[in-house]
């Protein structure tokens, strides 16, 4: 394996590292979000504890979603680890 | 006359069976050694953070990684009839000669891999190997015994990328999970991360034992070829494959815990979020680097990604003292095992024989029976591992200490 080689695998070894080993964990991110997004607004009448607002299902639909990508993701990796690795 | 009896039975073909089956024995034995000091070494890796944070149980955590990494053992593919391959040239030398060279490097990279575990010092164990059979193979064979392009290609230029590239994408990760989360409530932050934790941990434990254990095998395997028990065609044996499993396997549940309080403590201040950032960087970067052919070790990359976390959230505490002791330690692995490798041949050599074999695998077990006995002055174990670190915590050789004092000294 010359240097050349060695060149081209090292940057594809930092492209898909940015997109698994930094993006799936953002999607994880994106899912924790999601998923804590009940808020607490201004009370209409002034209480300063607010009043929380339940997450809509679109939020929760929006974590599973993130959740699921992650999941799938780290499942193709062990098949892929099963099936030999290349 | 009982002279000449006594010359003609030690000779006979019968003894010289004898003596190079019991080389064999030892070599294998040695070799499933490494492979155990390989799973304690790198146990820190996959779970040294995730321990650090409470994500697992230290003896939950080391189970788990045991478990993985026995089934990433029997999960190894590839053949790997030619370990070294491309760097070192092992074609001058056949029969006991090659396996008392494959002995000598398996000793020095033990020997090596026992003293960085006594310092608490996280180091590569593949570079251990490799440096223990480039130094035997320089003592029998000089100079030529060495690829030197490949030593470069596929040593030296991985282990100066590594930490770099896994350090980069861990920062990345962990500046990028600390921006999306910076709304959600810090418990639940740290709850969530801690679930991603495990799982990311999980993947790192496979991905090395698939990676690591073959190492091992790959040894084992040109053992049995230069005795002539197996071919250079023939498949993986079963019992290697077992063998080689188990041990890695029993090596983690042991769990180097100075390593782990090292990875996990002692670098940088954990938290959930950084773990799982730096556990996800090296899994995707052991993988990948590992399908396209370019041997990263799993250790630099471990060790890059978790610096990686620290630099990649704002206000995260970064040692980057221990961070230097630890480059140091990686600078001098090769040449460190290759010297106790040489060493190690040069005495099997000069005794000749099995009983050369039998003296050299006498003292690895008294260095290693010393270097436990001193560890016991100040154990590390799953009850300690989480302990606060002391900036004055020293994992540390007395002569290194002495020259730090020499240069605070006013």
């Amino acid at each position: 394996m010359n240097f050349a080689d060695v060149a081209v695998s090292l940057v594809k070894v930092i492209v898909v590292g940015l997109v698994l080993g930094a993006g799936l964990p953002a999607v994880f991110a994106l899912g924790l979000r999601a998923l804590s997004a009940g808020t607490v607004v201004p009370a209409a009448d002034g209480d300063p504890a607010g009043v929380r607002v339940e997450r809509s299902p679109a939020m929760t639909l929006a974590a599973a979603a993130c959740f699921a990508v992650v999941g799938i993701a780290v499942v193709a990796g062990i098949a892929w680890i099963v099936s030999g690795g290349h | 006359m009982t002279e000449v009896l006594l010359d003609t039975a030690l000779t006979s073909p019968m003894m010289v069976d004898v003596a190079e089956i019991l080389i064999l024995a030892l070599v294998i034995i040695t070799a499933l050694a490494f492979d155990f000091t390989n799973g304690f070494h790198d146990t820190g890796n996959a779970m040294a953070t995730s321990i650090a944070t409470g994500a697992l149980r230290p003896k939950v955590a080391v189970a788990l990684s045991a478990v993985l990494n026995l089934v990433g053992a029997f999960l190894s593919v590839e053949v790997a009839a030619t370990v070294a391959k491309g760097i070192v040239n092992l074609d001058g030398v056949d029969g006991s000669a090659l396996l008392t060279v494959v002995f000598a490097g398996l000793v020095g990279g033990i020997l090596w891999n026992v003293f960085t575990w006594l310092l608490g010092l996280p180091s590569s164990s593949s570079h251990a190997l490799f440096g223990g059979l480039i130094g035997a193979a320089i003592a029998a064979l000089g100079m030529g015994g060495v690829v030197w392009d490949g030593v470069l290609a596929k040593i030296v230029l991985p282990a100066l990328l590594a930490p770099v590239v896994a350090g980069a994408v861990a920062a990345v990760g962990t500046f990028v999970i600390y921006r999306i989360t910076r709304s959600v409530p810090a418990g639940y932050q740290e709850k969530g991360f801690r679930w991603g934790q495990v799982g990311s941990a999980s993947l790192v434990s496979l991905a090395h034992g698939t990676n690591d254990a073959q190492k091992t095998m790959g040894v084992i395997f040109l053992a049995l070829v230069a005795h002539g028990s197996l071919s250079p065609e023939d498949g993986m044996p079963f019992w290697v494959k077992a063998s080689c499993a188990i041990a890695i396997g029993l090596g983690t549940y042991l769990g180097g815990w100075r390593v782990i309080r090292t990875l996990g403590k002692g670098l940088v201040e954990i938290s959930a979020p950084q773990g799982m950032a730096a556990e996800t960087s090296s899994a995707a970067i052991i993988l990948t680097s590992s399908s396209l052919g370019l041997p990263l070790s799993t250790t630099h990359v471990a060790t890059g990604s978790i610096l990686g976390s620290g630099v990649g959230r704002r206000g995260a505490t970064v040692r980057w003292g221990v961070a230097g002791r630890m480059g140091v330690a990686w600078l001098t692995t090769i040449p460190a095992a290759g010297a106790i490798g040489a060493a190690c041949w040069a005495l099997a050599h000069v005794i000749g024989g099995p009983l050369g074999i039998i003296v050299v695998f006498a003292v690895l077990v008294a260095a290693c029976l010393a270097m436990w006995l001193h560890s016991r002055k100040a154990p590390v174990n799953p009850d300690n591992v989480n302990e606060e670190w002391d900036p004055a915590e020293v994992p540390v050789p007395a002569t290194v200490r002495a020259v730090d004092e020499l240069v605070a000294a006013p």
